[in-house]
């Protein structure tokens, strides 16, 4: 009765905050449905008969959320997913909320929640899942995360906490992560990638890279490939600590810059070209990720491979948009690693790329902009026919960008979000597209101003 | 002439873009033309007192600190001091500082040892303190001027008679959060929990350094100006995030 009235309650307060436009209403139903109705995440989650499967990690939680959905999609299974990317707590809510019948009863098979990494336990406690994907962990937000040790070792006590017959599907080469796996004594299904695009013989670590150290002895790892930030095929020279092998893994990695990817995906029994539409390495991770996440969910190979191909990206995260005839492409860009394998897509794509950077330092951007030091803007120096800064902090982006070697004669500020599109708009030549790298609040900001203009739907819509 | 840098830790204490701290001294010394090598040692490297004019040490969790803290004092100690001693500039941030100091007390685990170069004392209340965190402005107090970053810690650091603060705190909370310090002086040794980085957006504080440094080998120098707008505006505009309004000749108002 009481869950009927908060599930009600809930869906009233998404009509109104959409009636209002006071945004998409994606945390505010569940807000109102978990004040009315305490524990109704748990009561309504014991109801899908598939299950919850939870994702979690600094990067690409929402796109391999989706990946997952258009895999269960593909194998004709409905799943209730927080879609718009509000993961927390009362971001599950909403989605429960909204697919409930006043019976409690959610309509649809399976949960699929992407989970803020700091949340993790809270939802683990919530939902009590079937499958927890950990994908990686990287430094992001130092003011609200604190470091993050203290997040891996709050993951560490969250798998202590699953139930027994739960599924941990991880990341064989995020060191942090592969550790905190080997803690959980159920069932673990590792995923990596088995080589990647060399880049002129690239092996080293970039600055930005995190858990160089080995934990036990404090050695710097030795690394055979060094695919993304500090992730790979690491040794331990003292100790002999290394990457496990790993169950699901990306083979043949054949980057296509702003278009997609082709791999070969390896799996316990078989494999199978993939061919995807998102762009850059961090998204081979992701569908890899995915893979194994619906492989802990039964299904089989043709499926993932049709799920995965079948997936465009999620907003703001190698979303495309039509601008007055030429086309921005945006690309999420929120910490030194992500930022860093977003710059490489840019470069592969493009010869001489127009650049629309623009950092916001709001509470779910980080307030600390420090990271832009650790982003190798210099990639940009010789490369960037223009550069567009906007968002809050433009001007520190503008400094960054002059101790990095870019001209000054190729950088606008324009703390304007839609001046600064069309700033760089009027720089494209024919048949050529803008990159738009914003931080979270940034990205929102600039595609809000966008659907006001009519130029998209509103994300929440989707 | 030439200007030598030596950063220790690059790749263990480099938690919040201390690598721009380096970046900045090495690009304003070469915009005058000057020659700079900077040397990296990590640990188990010893340094040579004498090969460096300026040794930068950033900031690291808590692990991070633990490995570096006994290295810092075994292996690089004595050089340190020795080089200190003779005029060289050591400038340190946030974990690097507390381990200039005499102890650092971390939330848990065993007290670290410092290196005394600076006469403070660091300790963490406990993992339930809040951490000192945000944008933060502070005023040089040797020269009036602004220096503007960002703070992430959760010790609390108390000074000895022997060391100055660098400045006081217009907004923020600096050493403690209650004496209104922010950092540490003592002869040509300087820490401060300021990142944001520290120098790109503190240019005169950056060339301040550059001069010091140079004077051991080079005697009395003067740096020719730079065109610092895009450091002055981001600096102006970082204090406005801190709340505080400042003109773009960084004049501060009175309070
Ligand atoms: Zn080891």
């Amino acid at each position: 009765m009481r869950d009927a009235a908060a599930i009600l309650a809930g869906r009233l307060a998404a009509r109104a905050s959409r009636a209002l436009g006071a945004g998409g209403g994606t945390t505010v139903p569940g807000r109102v449905a978990l004040a009315l109705a305490p524990g109704l995440i748990g009561r309504l989650v014991a109801r899908l008969p598939g299950g919850v499967v939870l994702v979690s990690g600094t990067n690409g939680k929402t796109t391999t959320a989706r990946l997952l959905d258009g895999v269960l999609a593909a194998a004709g299974r409905t799943a209730v997913h927080n879609r718009a990317g509000a993961n927390l707590l009362p971001g599950i809510a909403s989605a429960l909320v909204e697919r409930a019948g006043l019976d409690g009863r959610p309509r649809a098979e399976v949960g699929l929640f992407e989970v803020d990494e700091f949340a993790l336990p809270a939802a683990v406690e919530a939902t009590r899942p079937l499958v927890v994907v950990l994908l990686n962990l990287f430094r992001d937000q130092l003011d609200r995360y604190g470091e993050i040790d203290i997040i891996a070792e709050r993951w560490a006590r969250v798998l202590a906490a699953l139930p027994p017959g739960a599924t941990v599907v991880a990341n064989a080469d995020d060191p942090m992560v592969a550790d905190v796996a080997a803690t959980w004594a159920g069932r673990c299904l590792l995923f990596g990638l088995d080589d990647a695009p060399d880049r002129g013989g690239a092996r080293t670590l970039e600055h930005a890279a995190d858990a160089r150290y080995c934990y036990r002895c404090g050695v710097l790892y030795e690394y055979g490939l060094v695919a993304l930030g500090h992730m790979g095929h690491y040794r331990c020279p003292r100790c002999g600590r290394a990457r496990p092998a790993p169950a699901v893994r990306a083979r043949t990695v054949r980057l296509r810059g702003a278009d997609g990817a082709f791999f070969t995906l390896v799996l316990p029994d078989g494999e199978v070209a993939i061919s995807t539409a998102l762009p850059g390495l961090y998204n081979v991770y992701d569908a890899t990720a995915a893979a194994a996440g619906a492989l802990a969910l039964g299904a089989d190979v043709a499926t993932i491979a049709r799920g995965l191909a079948a997936t465009a990206p999620a907003f703001g995260r190698g979303e495309r948009v039509a601008l007055d005839g030429r086309e921005a492409l945006f690309l999420l860009a929120k910490n030194p690693a992500g930022f860093n394998a977003v710059l490489r897509t840019v470069l592969d794509a493009e010869a001489a790329p127009v650049v629309l950077i623009a950092i916001n330092d709001l509470a779910a951007d980080g307030r600390d902009i420090s990271w832009l030091w650790d982003v190798d803007f210099e990639v940009l120096r010789d490369r960037a026919r223009a550069v567009v800064v906007s968002g809050l902090r433009a001007e520190d982006m503008a400094l960054r960008l002059k101790y990095a070697g870019v001209p000054a004669s190729c950088v606008t500020v324009e703390r304007d979000p839609l001046r600064a599109l069309e700033a760089g708009r009027a720089r494209l030549g024919d048949g050529e597209r803008l990159y738009v790298l914003p931080t979270y609040t940034a990205m929102l900001d600039l595609r809000d101003r966008l659907a006001r203009q009519g130029y998209l739907r509103g994300f929440w819509k989707q | 002439m030439d200007l030598r840098i030596c950063h220790l830790y690059p790749d263990l204490l480099n938690l919040y873009g201390d690598r721009g701290n380096v970046a900045t001294l090495v690009r304003r010394a070469q915009w005058r033309g000057l020659d700079v090598h900077v040397l990296e040692a990590r640990l188990g490297e010893a340094v040579d007192p004498g090969a460096a004019d300026l040794f930068f040490i950033g900031g690291g969790e808590d692990r991070q600190q633990r490995l570096a803290a006994p290295d810092l004092r075994a292996v690089k100690g004595s050089a340190l001091r020795e080089a200190a001693a003779d005029g060289a500039v050591v400038l340190a941030v946030c974990g690097g500082y507390q381990l200039l100091g005499h102890a650092y007390r971390p939330a848990d685990g065993p007290v670290l040892e410092g290196l005394g170069l600076l006469d403070l004392e660091t300790v963490h209340p406990g993992p339930g303190a809040r951490r000192l965190i945000g944008n933060i402005v502070v005023r040089d107090l040797a020269g009036g001027r602004l220096l503007v970053g960002f703070e992430n810690h959760g010790g609390r650091t108390r000074l000895g008679s022997a060391a100055a603060p660098l400045g006081t705190v217009v907004a923020g909370f600096g050493n403690n959060g209650e004496d209104r310090t922010e950092g540490a002086v003592a002869g040509t040794v300087y820490g401060t929990y300021l990142h944001g980085p520290l120098l790109p957006k503190n240019a005169w504080f950056a060339d301040q350094l550059i001069v010091l440094a140079l004077r051991r080998r080079w005697g009395d120098v003067t740096l020719a100006p730079l065109s610092d707008a895009e450091e002055d505006r981001a600096a102006v505009a970082a204090a406005a995030r801190a709340g505080v309004r400042v003109r773009l000749d960084l004049g501060l108002p009175d309070p």
